[in-house]
């Protein structure tokens, strides 16, 4: 298993070299989910490194901790943190979604250290309540931690999940949303208004935290909040920013489906390094 | 006579007494597939997702990768169809062991009518890559196919009848998926078919003997992995084919088996089957009527397939 590290400057400068592995990859790529991965980042972070048990020698340890990217397209961040733990070497972060790599467009199984395959939206948590329910007739102690956006929430299935975890009284499921705001077509309130969102959850039979999701201490404590839940699932809604890290992504849904050029990469390599 | 969705619900109670792995999901719909008796004697590894059949779905494959043996059951409509792409990227695409039961397959749902009449089912399942489809053809069949199913690699769907269908098989006969069941070798033409349309083609190859027609009758209860050398001998040794299923014939079986023929061994063939329409309210028996599929038309049918053959 993994030591956690909870040293807040360590977590920062960890979120900005995945930041980096991110954008290089995106760019040899040409092509991928740029905002919505660099809205992840911070709260993959506080989960891989200071909250999941997790072995990368053994990724089918029993006792593991789960976790479900449901949101798939923001793989690219979790790609960069397993192949900074080992779970592959991490030359391979720059084949992603080239024909032959293993790393695909969207998460699969099969891939050291991703659980499920995800990427049509809406059906991660449906997938983590089929996981925490086995936990529990297994005895397990282990959690299912799985990650929502805020425009997948536009799909009926993760309401009709999201009542089976409070009819189940699943407490070993943690959900964390990255509430980014906005989605393809625009801010999600004006796609689909979501709001109240919070309410919505509660009404739903969920605990709700809400958090600023690029905030170490913020998100560990929510995390540490969701742990002390008992007989209801709980839901941390993390504010975050799409694109954030870098001035000219940040809060502009263009950058939802396109990729830095060379050129893109370096000013935002040199804006993020000069932090 | 007994509905197949009978003997799926006695074997599943078999199986939850022989393998703690198995687990059986439901949509509201337990007693009518018959997860009943498995509810009511392991109600711990019961699970009920209300009518929410996206959420059921995708839950099994969370099941499947922790090991477990999930059956998730509701009528064939709702499988196939308002679940599709749960079973395409929460289960094909991981290869899972999830069964996929669909009961009430079929236009013999009768008075429900065509919003519950699985008649797509076949072609949405047996598109998807790792799916593999089973349709039992009587009681026993369905036994064994649960069974079977509970074993077999990656996803099986499973269609079963709501109505009784007479008892073709027995206990003690042998049971493989994806290899077909010969019930009888013709020498003018092979009817192949599936589930209740199986005892409709015998009595069909009964009144053709009696005519002078030698008709084989295959019981295809392995839609897919088709059983390729069973259908490409009986192509071989006929040359001619005619399908018979409860099902669309765009896509279906008959499809599965021209796919096959058309590349292998190419032999007259025809389909029976609903012709590009949807179902409508009434008994199983007039509906199976109104709609020809019957061992009547079969019988026209084979014999329009003989004089082509012959001119």
């Amino acid at each position: 298993m993994i030591n956690k590290k909870t040293d807040l400057e360590f977590l920062k400068q960890k979120s900005l070299d995945i930041r980096c592995d991110v954008l290089a990859m995106l760019e040899e790529a040409g092509s991928g989910h740029t905002g919505g991965s660099l809205s992840l980042v911070e709260i993959l972070v506080s989960l891989y490194y200071c909250k999941l048990n997790h072995d990368p020698e053994n990724p089918s340890w029993g006792e593991r901790d789960r976790f479900i990217l449901s949101k798939g397209h923001g793989c690219p961040t979790l790609y960069a943190i397993l192949a900074d733990f080992g779970y592959f070497p991490k030359n391979e972060l720059m084949t992603l979604r080239k024909y032959g790599s293993c790393l695909q467009g969207h998460p699969e199984k099969g891939i050291r250290g991703i659980e499920a395959s995800t990427g049509s939206l809406g059906q991660g948590l449906s997938i983590s309540i089929g996981m925490a329910l086995s936990a529990r007739l297994d005895g397990r102690e282990n959690r299912v931690y799985c990650i929502l956006g805020d425009g997948e929430t536009n799909e009926g299935q993760v309401w009709e999940s999201a009542m089976t975890a409070a009819h189940y009284k699943l407490d070993n499921i943690i959900v964390m949303l990255d509430h980014n705001k906005l989605q393809i077509d625009g801010p999600v309130n004006e796609v689909k208004n979501l709001e109240p969102f919070e309410e919505k959850w509660r009404s739903f039979g969920w605990k709700v935290k809400r958090c600023n999701g690029h905030d170490f201490q913020e998100l560990l404590d929510a995390l540490d909040w969701a742990d002390s839940i008992k007989g209801h699932p709980a839901i941390i809604i993390a504010d975050t920013v799409k694109g954030k890290g870098v001035s000219f992504m940040e809060n502009d849904n263009r950058w939802h489906g396109v990729t830095p050029t060379k050129e893109e990469l370096g000013k935002a390599l040199e804006e993020l390094k000069g932090k | 006579m007994k509905p197949t969705r009978d003997g799926f619900g006695e074997a599943l109670l078999e199986l939850g007494e022989k393998d703690e792995r198995v687990v059986v999901l439901s949509a509201d719909l337990t007693e009518s597939v018959r997860a009943g008796a498995f509810k009511a004697k392991f109600p711990k590894r019961f699970f009920n997702f209300g009518i929410s059949e996206q959420d059921m779905m995708s839950a099994a494959a969370g099941f499947a990768l922790e090991g477990k043996i999930p059956f998730a059951t509701t009528f064939g409509v709702f499988a196939s169809g308002r679940a599709w792409d749960q079973i395409r990227t929460s289960i094909a695409y991981m290869n899972l062991n999830v069964n996929i039961i669909g009961s009430h397959g079929g236009i013999t749902v009768g008075p429900d009518g065509a919003t519950h009449q699985a008649l797509e089912d076949y072609a949405l399942m047996r598109v998807l890559p790792n799916m593999s489809v089973v349709v039992p053809c009587d009681f026993y069949e369905a036994k064994k196919a649960t069974e079977a199913a509970a074993s077999y690699p990656g996803p099986v769907y499973l269609r079963l009848t709501r109505n009784k269908v007479p008892f073709l098989t027995s206990l003690d006969d042998d049971f493989q998926i994806g290899k077909a069941r010969v019930f009888r070798e013709g020498k003018d033409l092979t009817i192949v078919a599936s589930g209740q349309m199986v005892h409709i083609s015998l009595k069909a190859a009964d009144i053709l003997k009696e005519e002078g027609i030698s008709a084989g009758v295959i019981n295809l209860h392995t839609i897919k992995p088709l059983d390729r050398d069973a259908i490409l001998k009986a192509a071989r040794e006929t040359g001619a084919i005619l399908t018979v299923e409860e099902h669309q014939v765009f896509g279906g079986m008959g499809s599965a088996i021209a796919e096959l023929i058309s590349e292998n061994e190419p032999v007259l063939i025809k389909f029976l089957g609903i012709r590009d329409r949807f179902g409508r309210s009434g008994e199983s028996d007039i509906l199976l009527e109104a709609f020809g599929l019957t061992s009547e038309s079969i019988v026209k049918e084979a014999k329009e397939l003989i004089k082509k053959k012959q001119s």
